[in-house]
C-alpha cells in the first residue's frame, strides 16, 4: 500500500512545489517559449527591431543545403554511436554476467566513464587520437596510416563518434546486465538441454528476451546523440573540419550563437524540439508496457 | 532408449562435498526416482547426468558411452524442471519445437511431432499461447511436451510437481507414469515427497548428506529400510524409534521402556546388551486386549481421520510414540492405551552405526 502524505491548507503544497516548477519554468518553459517566439520573427542585421515572417524561417532552414548535410551527419552519427554503444556494451554485460573472478572491480571500472564529463572525455580523446602528440595518433602515423583527424571529415566523424559511444557505454552496461541477470538460469540451461550450444542460445534465447531493453537504451542513446553529445564535438572537433561533424545540435549553436541568425536557430531548435517529444512519446508508449513477449 | 550408470560420483563445492560418491545403474525403460530431504545432493546429481555440472570425480555412461566430458547438447536427454522453465518469448508450440529445429529436423516432421505431442498431453488447444497465458498445470503440461517431443535417451525430472496444488499433483503423478509407462523410455525423477516416489518408482534411491542409504524398491525399501534415516523418512507417520539392548542370546530385544520382545525371524549376532534400535510403524501397532498388560501409551494428542485415528504420546521412559490405529472410536488425549507390537513387524537397527541388522543366517 502507498502511503499518502495529506497537507492541510492550500498553500504548503504549492509552496513545497515551488522551486521544480521555478526551475522548469526559467529553465525550460521560458526559453523554449522564446525559441518558437523568434522562429516566426526575422530580425534586422543590426538587432534593433524584428518583423514577423511566419514560417519562412523554416522554409529556408529545410531548403538550406548545410542543413540537410547536418541532417545527414547527425542520422550517420547517432546510428553509429547507438549501434556502437549498444554493442560494445551488451558484449561487455555477457562477459561480465559470467561469473569471473574480480567481476566486482571489472563492473566498477567500467562504470567509470559515465562519471566523466563530456568536455574531459573529449579532452583525453583529444590527447589520444592527436596526430602530433597523441599516443594512438602517433602510433597510426608511425604505421602508415595518413591519420589527423583536423583535415580529414572522416576521420573526425569517426573519432567523435568514437568518443560520445564510450561515455554510453557505462550507462548500457548498467541496464544490459541488470537485463541478463534477470533471465532465468534454467530457461538458458533448458535451452542448453535442448541442444543450443552458447551463440544459438544466445540469439535465439538471451537476445529475444533483452529485447526490452535494448529498445529502451535504443530510445535513450539516439536522444543521448541527438542532444547530449555537444560537449564532446565542440571540445573535439568544433564540428569541422569543415562541416563535417556538423550535427543539428551542434549547427543549432552555430547559427545562434557565432552567426547570430536567431530566427534560423530558433527555427532549428523547434525542429529538435519536435523530434524530442517524439522521442519521448516512443519511449513512454512502449517502454511503459515493460513486456514485449 | 537407453541405459544410465553412474560410476563413483562425487561432486565438491569449493570445499563442500556435496556428494560423496554415488554409484547407480539404471536398466533400459526404468524409472528411478531419487528421494530425500531438502539439500542432500538430489539436484546436484540429477544436473550432473545432465552436464550442467561436472563431477568432481567419477562418471556418467549413458548405453555404456561415457559422456561425462559431453556438453548436455551432446547427451540427447530431456529434462523438466521445477519452475518449468519455458522459453517465455516463445509459444507453446515454438517451445516444443525449439529443440527439433536445433537439430534440424524438416518442418513437416516438427509439425507432426508437436501436433501429435500436444494431442498426448491434451495442450493442443494452446500451441498458440505465450507461457505466461497459461496456468501452473498448462505449463507444467508444455514442459512436459518439450521433453517428450524430442524423443529423448533420457528423462530427468527435477521436482516437477511441487509447484502444482494437492490435487493436480496427484493427476499430474498418475499421468507421468503412465506416459513413461508407454514411451518406455529411462528416467530419473527427483523428488523429496515420499508418497510421489513411491507411487512412481520402479526403484528408489533414498539419499541422505551427498550418499544413496538405499537403492532398492518401492516396497523393499519400505518393507527392509537399510538404515534409520531411510526407515524414518520412508512411511509417514513415520516409524518410530524405541532403544533397546539384546537380550536373550541375540532373539529378543529389551526396551529401556520395560518389556523384552522377543524376534520373530531369528537371532540377531552380537553379544548380549550390545545397544540396538527397535523400530516399529505407527500402523503396525495394536491396542493390547485387555489382560495382556503391553506397553502402556499416555496419549497427548488423538487425530481422529475418519477410517483410521492416529495417537501421538509417550512412553514410560518419555520416548514418544505414534500409534495408527484403525476405527475412529479411539481412546482421548489424556488417556493411557496398552500397545502390542507385533513380533512380525518390527525393525532392528544397530545403535552405533544406525544400519539395519538381519537375523544371522
Ligand atoms: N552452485 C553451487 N555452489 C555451492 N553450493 C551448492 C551449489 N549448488 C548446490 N550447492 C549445495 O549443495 C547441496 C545440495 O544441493 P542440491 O540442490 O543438490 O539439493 P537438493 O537435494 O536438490 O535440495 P532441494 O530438495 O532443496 O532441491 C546444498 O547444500 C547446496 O547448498
Ligand atoms: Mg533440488
Amino acid at each position: 500500500m502507498r502511503r499518502r502524505v495529506i497537507f492541510r491548507g492550500k498553500l504548503l503544497p504549492y509552496l513545497l512545489l515551488a522551486p521544480q516548477i521555478a526551475v522548469t519554468l526559467v529553465f525550460f518553459f521560458w526559453p523554449a517559449g522564446q525559441a518558437i517566439r523568434q522562429s516566426v520573427l526575422r530580425e534586422d542585421p543590426f538587432g534593433l527591431s524584428s518583423e514577423f515572417v511566419g514560417l519562412e524561417n523554416f522554409r529556408e532552414v529545410l531548403s538550406d543545403p548545410l542543413y540537410l548535410n547536418a541532417v545527414w551527419n547527425t542520422a550517420v552519427f547517432s546510428t553509429s554511436v547507438a549501434a556502437l554503444a549498444l554493442g560494445a556494451a551488451l558484449f561487455l554485460a555477457v562477459l561480465a554476467d559470467k561469473s569471473i573472478r574480480g567481476a566486482g572491480v571489472y563492473k566498477t571500472l567500467l562504470i567509470w566513464p559515465y562519471a566523466v564529463a563530456p568536455a574531459v572525455a573529449a579532452v583525453l580523446w583529444l590527447f589520444l587520437f592527436h596526430p602530433a602528440i597523441g599516443l594512438f595518433g602517433r602510433a597510426l602515423n608511425a604505421a602508415g596510416i595518413a591519420w589527423d583527424f583536423k583535415l580529414n571529415g572522416a576521420q573526425a566523424m569517426l573519432l567523435v563518434i568514437f568518443a560520445s559511444a564510450w561515455k554510453q557505454v557505462s550507462y548500457n552496461f548498467i541496464f544490459f546486465l541488470a537485463g541478463l541477470q534477470s533471465i532465468p538460469r534454467s530457461v538458458l540451461e533448458a535451452a542448453a538441454i535442448d541442444g543450443a550450444r552458447p551463440a544459438r542460445r544466445f540469439w535465439t534465447v538471451v537476445f529475444p528476451l533483452l529485447s526490452p531493453t535494448t529498445f529502451f537504451l535504443l530510445v535513450v542513446n539516439l536522444t543521448y546523440a541527438f542532444f547530449d553529445t555537444f560537449g564532446v564535438i565542440h571540445a573535439l572537433t568544433g564540428g569541422g573540419p569543415g562541416k563535417a561533424t556538423e550535427t543539428l545540435i551542434y549547427k543549432v549553436y552555430v547559427d545562434g550563437v557565432q552567426n547570430l541568425n536567431l530566427g534560423g536557430s530558433s527555427a532549428q531548435s523547434v525542429i529538435l524540439m519536435a523530434i524530442v517529444i517524439a522521442l519521448t512519446a516512443v519511449q513512454f508508449r512502449y517502454v511503459e508496457r515493460r513486456v514485449h513477449y | 532408449m537407453a541405459t544410465l550408470e553412474l560410476v563413483g560420483v562425487r561432486k565438491s563445492f569449493g570445499s563442500v562435498q556435496v556428494l560423496h560418491g554415488i554409484d547407480l545403474s539404471v536398466a533400459d525403460g526404468e524409472m528411478v526416482v531419487i528421494v530425500g530431504a531438502s539439500g542432500c545432493g538430489k539436484s546436484t546429481l540429477l544436473r550432473i547426468v545432465a552436464g550442467l555440472e561436472t563431477p568432481t570425480e567419477g562418471r556418467v555412461l549413458i548405453d555404456g558411452r561415457d559422456v561425462t566430458p559431453l556438453e548436455p547438447a551432446d547427451r540427447d536427454i530431456a529434462m523438466v524442471f521445477q519452475n518449468y522453465a519455458l522459453y517465455p518469448h516463445m509459444s507453446v508450440f515454438d517451445n516444443m519445437a525449439y529443440g527439433l529445429k536445433i537439430r534440424r529436423v524438416p518442418r513437416a516432421e516438427i509439425r507432426r511431432r508437436v501436433q501429435e505431442t500436444a494431442e498426448l498431453l491434451g495442450i493442443s488447444s494452446l500451441l498458440d499461447r505465450r507461457p505466461r497465458q497459461l496456468s501452473g498445470g498448462q505449463r507444467q503440461r508444455v514442459a512436459m511436451g518439450r521433453a517428450i517431443v524430442r524423443e529423448p535417451r533420457l528423462f530427468l525430472f527435477d521436482e516437477p510437481l511441487s509447484n502444482l496444488d494437492a490435487k493436480l499433483r496427484v493427476q499430474m503423478r498418475a499421468e507421468i507414469r503412465r506416459l513413461q509407462k508407454r514411451l518406455g523410455v529411462t528416467s530419473l525423477f527427483v523428488t523429496h515427497d515420499q508418497t510421489e516416489a513411491m507411487t512412481l518408482g520402479d526403484r528408489l534411491v533414498v539419499m541422505h548428506q551427498g550418499r544413496a542409504a538405499q537403492i532398492a524398491t518401492p516396497m523393499e525399501v519400505w518393507a527392509r529400510p537399510a538404515d534409520t534415516y531411510v526407515a524414518g523418512f520412508i512411511g509417514s507417520p513415520a516409524m518410530n524409534f524405541l532403544d533397546a539392548t539384546l537380550a536373550e542370546e541375540g532373539r529378543a530385544a529389551a526396551l529401556a521402556a520395560g518389556p523384552v520382545l522377543r524376534f520373530a525371524d531369528g537371532p540377531r549376532p552380537g553379544p548380549e546388551g550390545r545397544r540396538i534400535v527397535v523400530g516399529v510403524r505407527p500402523e503396525h501397532v495394536h491396542a493390547a486386549p485387555g489382560d495382556e498388560g503391553g506397553l502402556p501409551l499416555a496419549i497427548e494428542l488423538a487425530e481422529p481421520l475418519g477410517s483410521e485415528t492416529v495417537l501421538h504420546g509417550r512412553l514410560p521412559g518419555g520416548e514418544s510414540f505414534t500409534a495408527r490405529l484403525p476405527g475412529a472410536a479411539a481412546p482421548q488425549a489424556g488417556a493411557v492405551l496398552p500397545l502390542r507390537l507385533p513380533a512380525d513387524t518390527l525393525h532392528i537397527f544397530d545403535a552405533e552405526t544406525g544400519l539395519r541388522l538381519d537375523p544371522r543366517a
